[in-house]
């Protein structure tokens, strides 16, 4: 079980003050009713919940920075929110702390599809971004899974990936500039053309940071002309070992996929029980698929074939039309669904380097055995980017324990091979503390100098991604809450 | 100074009592740089680790650029993001620069292919940050905040690096005719269409330059496309040498006066040239321009989002002037990573 620090009690017993401080800040924009809060009190890592003292919805960045410097100046912590879809508890809130969301900050500010950009409000979807170039033949092309419901804002924060990243990268390679604000209610702008600034890189620093520098309100986002086509193939293996050896194949003859999504035989068969894809059923499958017009498609397709048969897959199947186009890729978009009738799961995302695949799916699969748990991998092959699900029951005693164990155990197992925790869902409160199982001390130091900077005081997000003993001299040193003179 | 170890190096930096300039080969410096004893890192060479069918290369900081591209070279692999440079450049040298070429484009620049630091800091404590993994999210990415940081905050001493399957086919289209501001429309109808173009700038003694690479059958539908779409902005033609690797070192040594380095957005780049001689060279599209002015001249330019740097001449120079706001971020960090002021580097 995870552990937060204690709440300030000074910040606890002039709720109300602070509370009228927010509301005659801005308007309209301060819940407090605990009714209301409940909404709040968790992300989709929903084991944890925590309601917090007050919600604030701003609409503009100067709302923002007005909300801030109060905060600042009261000595109250604050927890940026998107959507609540982070995986590791990034947006949960401690009960002392003024959850400042992005959901009304949704507006398009700036199109311009001659610069290859387009600059939003960062409370707006990632969906919607694509959304709003669509029309132009442009997209925006990280894409994680939760992009429907998750915002942009979120996305920086946590460096998020998709399943097309292995052509274009995460986040932090399609973004080029942010506005931010700061503790103190600070406004500031990084990056600029091609993601440049004059000085040192502070963009990239503030991306993945996990809300614990500043709250970016407006992002520039690079946009991309949209592929005349794309098209998948199935490749299914007797063993995990030889998919994995395909990987590397692929990824060495110079073809670039934009995807290649793995499937073990725990999963394949869970998804085709679910959603009938027909599906081979063999121990390993891959899903390969590549862009361009038709005829390039074939070219880029012939030459995986070529490198695929010197595998003996046992099964080869290229889509011939949209609609096998759709089968191929309809068990992986429902795998995690399929998961969830196998009961409640917890979805890991350590990174390995592709050449440990075949034995780090051994290792766990004997880790599996030992903790008898079931365990189903579905990933980013191309990367090496794993989310092993770790099926248990809630409603056994010890069941939750025993899986986030097995998880630690998993992860541990991650960083052994030379990957690393989290490939793309961040540390949040879930991974905090395994992060000394990768990082020394002097290397966790480094990492909360850049804090030290931009937060002087510890108040924004802290009881984040630094595990609670190693930030605490930290948190503890911020100054007692002054009485607001307004 | 030139340590010949890691180790070695902290001991150095924890013993210093005076400012030291690091320096990996010397070429790429600056105004304002390389002033005071140099810490010079260029013995601590070799490969720790190359995974050809992973991607990664991780290498020691003072590997010679050159040796890089061999090696690489031997595998049909390169480094993406295309830096170009002098004789002994050094790899540790190109990511303090952050030096990217054309390639930026469509393959990221030097911190996008970075995937990994060791790096010694002004305490001389040994840092590490990221891995050999392209994704990962664990803590903070400091990785990017040490490319591009001039030896401001520690000195590298190993990084890992993603590498690129060299495309079995290259060929690139131009317009001589061009003048600079004229090839702007063409380099960005280039970029705006679906041919995942590899490069787009202009040479004075070339026009605008536009490269496509990957599979033979891809390369030829694109090309054909191609120069449908840019034949309403002059005649196009192919090359048949290779003008990339003069435009993947625009900062070449040569030449009279001071050499201006400007990035801004491509579409503001017309007005831009307007104040401005004949430019040196374009890239990216329009985003960056070099151009060479007389001695001490300052560019008179519009307002414009961006910024201009001169990269070589008398005294370090960036116009508009950088916004306080995040100057005091950058000497925060600063102070944190080099309490002592040990290293120099210009602002
Ligand atoms: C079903 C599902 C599928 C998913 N698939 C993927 C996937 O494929 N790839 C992937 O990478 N992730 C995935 N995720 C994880 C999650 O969607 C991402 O981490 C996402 O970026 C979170 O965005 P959000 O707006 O919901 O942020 P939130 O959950 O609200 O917040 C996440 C973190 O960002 C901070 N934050 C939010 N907004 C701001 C801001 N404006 N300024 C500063 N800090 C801010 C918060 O404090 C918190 O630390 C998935 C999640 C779910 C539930």
């Amino acid at each position: 079980m995870m552990q937060m620090p204690e709440p300030d009690p000074t910040v606890l017993s002039r709720r109300q003050a602070i509370v009228t401080a927010l509301r005659d800040a801005v308007a309209g924009a301060v819940i407090d009713d605990p009714a209301e809060t409940r909404a709040y009190e968790c992300d989709a890592l929903s084991a944890y919940r925590c309601a917090p003292l007050a919600v604030v919805l701003p609409r503009t960045t100067d709302e923002v920075a007005r909300l801030m410097a109060i905060c600042h100046e009261l000595g109250v912590p604050v927890v940026p929110r998107g959507a609540g879809t982070s995986l590791a508890g990034g947006a949960m809130p401690t009960a002392d702390a003024v959850v400042i969301g992005l959901s009304r900050m949704t507006d398009v500010i700036e199109i311009a599809t001659g610069d290859r950009l387009i600059r939003v409000q960062a409370g707006r979807t990632n969906l919607s971004v694509s959304g709003a170039v669509d029309g132009q033949d442009f997209f925006y092309a990280p894409d994680p899974s939760s992009q429907l419901a998750c915002a942009i804002g979120g996305n920086i924060a946590m460096n998020s990936g998709g399943a097309h990243c292995l052509k274009y990268g995460v986040t932090t390679n399609n973004l080029l500039g942010v506005t931010m604000v700061l503790m103190d209610g600070t406004v500031v702008e990084l990056g600029g053309p091609m993601g440049e600034g004059p000085g040192l890189d502070l963009l990239g620093v503030v991306c993945g940071s996990e809300g614990q520098l500043g709250i970016v309100t407006e992002a520039t986002l690079r946009i991309l002309p949209k592929p005349p086509g794309a098209r998948p193939v199935l490749i299914g293996f007797d063993s995990s070992e030889t998919a994995g050896a395909c990987v590397a194949a692929i990824i060495r003859a110079g073809v670039m996929p934009v995807a290649i999504e793995f499937m073990d035989s725990p999963c394949i068969r869970a998804t085709e029980e679910f959603s009938h894809a027909g599906y081979p059923d063999c121990e390993a499958l891959l899903i390969v698929e590549v862009e361009g017009t038709a005829p390039e498609i074939d070219e880029q397709l012939a030459l995986i074939r070529d490198i695929a048969v010197t595998f003996d897959p046992v099964e080869f199947r290229e889509s011939r039309s949209e609609d096998e186009s759709r089968r191929i890729w309809l068990g992986r978009k429902s795998a995690f669904g399929a998961m969830g009738q196998l009961g409640d799961y917890i979805c890991l995302d350590g990174t390995i380097p592709v050449s440990a695949l075949p034995q780090v799916l051994a290792r766990i699969g004997d880790l599996s055995r030992d903790y008898g748990l079931s365990v189903a991998n579905v990933f980013h092959a191309g990367d090496g980017n794993m989310h092993p699900l770790i099926i248990y029951d809630a409603n056994a005693p010890g069941d939750l324990d025993r899986a986030e164990a097995l998880g630690a155990d998993i992860l541990r197992l991650c960083v052994e091979v030379g990957g690393c925790l989290t490939g793309e869902h961040g540390v949040g409160i879930e991974k905090r503390d395994l992060m000394t199982t990768q990082y020394a001390a002097a290397d966790l130091e480094a990492q909360m100098r850049v804090k030290d900077v931009f937060d002087p005081n510890w108040l924004l997000n802290a009881a984040k991604v630094f595990p609670l003993d190693v930030s605490a001299s930290r948190r503890d040193a911020r100054p007692n809450a002054t009485p607001h003179a307004a | 100074m030139r340590p010949d170890s890691e180790a070695a190096l902290a001991e150095t930096i924890r013993a210093a009592r005076e400012p030291m300039s690091i320096t990996g080969g010397g070429t790429r410096l600056r105004p304002g740089e390389g002033q005071a004893p140099r810490l010079d890192l260029s013995a601590l060479t070799g490969v720790t680790l190359y995974e050809p069918a992973a991607l990664t290369l991780v290498v020691r900081a003072g590997t010679p650029l050159a040796t890089v591209h061999q090696m690489l070279a031997a595998e049909g692999q390169m480094l993406g993001f295309e830096p170009g440079g002098e004789p002994g450049s050094t790899i540790g040298g190109v990511i303090a620069a952050n030096a990217s070429g054309p390639r930026r484009v469509q393959a990221g620049a030097a911190r996008d292919a970075l995937i990994g630091v060791r790096f010694v800091d002004g305490q001389g404590e040994i840092v590490r940050n990221g891995g050999r993994v392209m994704k990962n999210v664990t803590g903070y990415d400091l990785v990017k905040l040490m490319a591009g940081s001039r030896g401001q905050l520690g000195a590298l001493t190993e990084l890992s690096l993603r590498t690129m399957p060299m495309p079995p086919v290259r060929r690139t289209l131009c317009l001589p005719d061009l003048e600079a501001a004229d090839a702007l429309p063409a380099l960005t109808a280039a970029l705006v269409g679906p041919f995942e173009v590899s490069g787009a700038a202009w040479l004075p003694d070339r026009g605008a330059l536009i490269r496509l690479e990957g599979l033979e059958g891809s390369v030829a539908i694109r090309a054909t496309g191609l120069r449908d779409r840019l034949s309403q902005h002059g005649e196009v033609a192919e090359v048949d040498d290779d003008p990339w690797p003069r435009l993947a070192w625009p900062e070449a040594r040569d030449g009279d006066g001071d050499l201006w380095r400007i990035v801004c957005r491509p579409g503001a780049a017309a007005s831009i040239l307007a104040t401005l001689p004949r430019p040196v060279s374009l890239d990216w599209g329009g985003a960056l321009i070099h151009v060479r002015l007389p001695e001490g001249e300052l560019p008179q330019l519009p307002r414009f989002e961006g910024h201009a740097r001169r990269v070589t001449g008398a005294a370090p120079m960036v116009l508009p002037a950088p916004d306080p706001m995040t100057r005091r971020l950058d000497a925060g960090l600063r102070r944190k990573f080099d309490p002592r002021g040990i290293f120099l580097g210009a602002d």
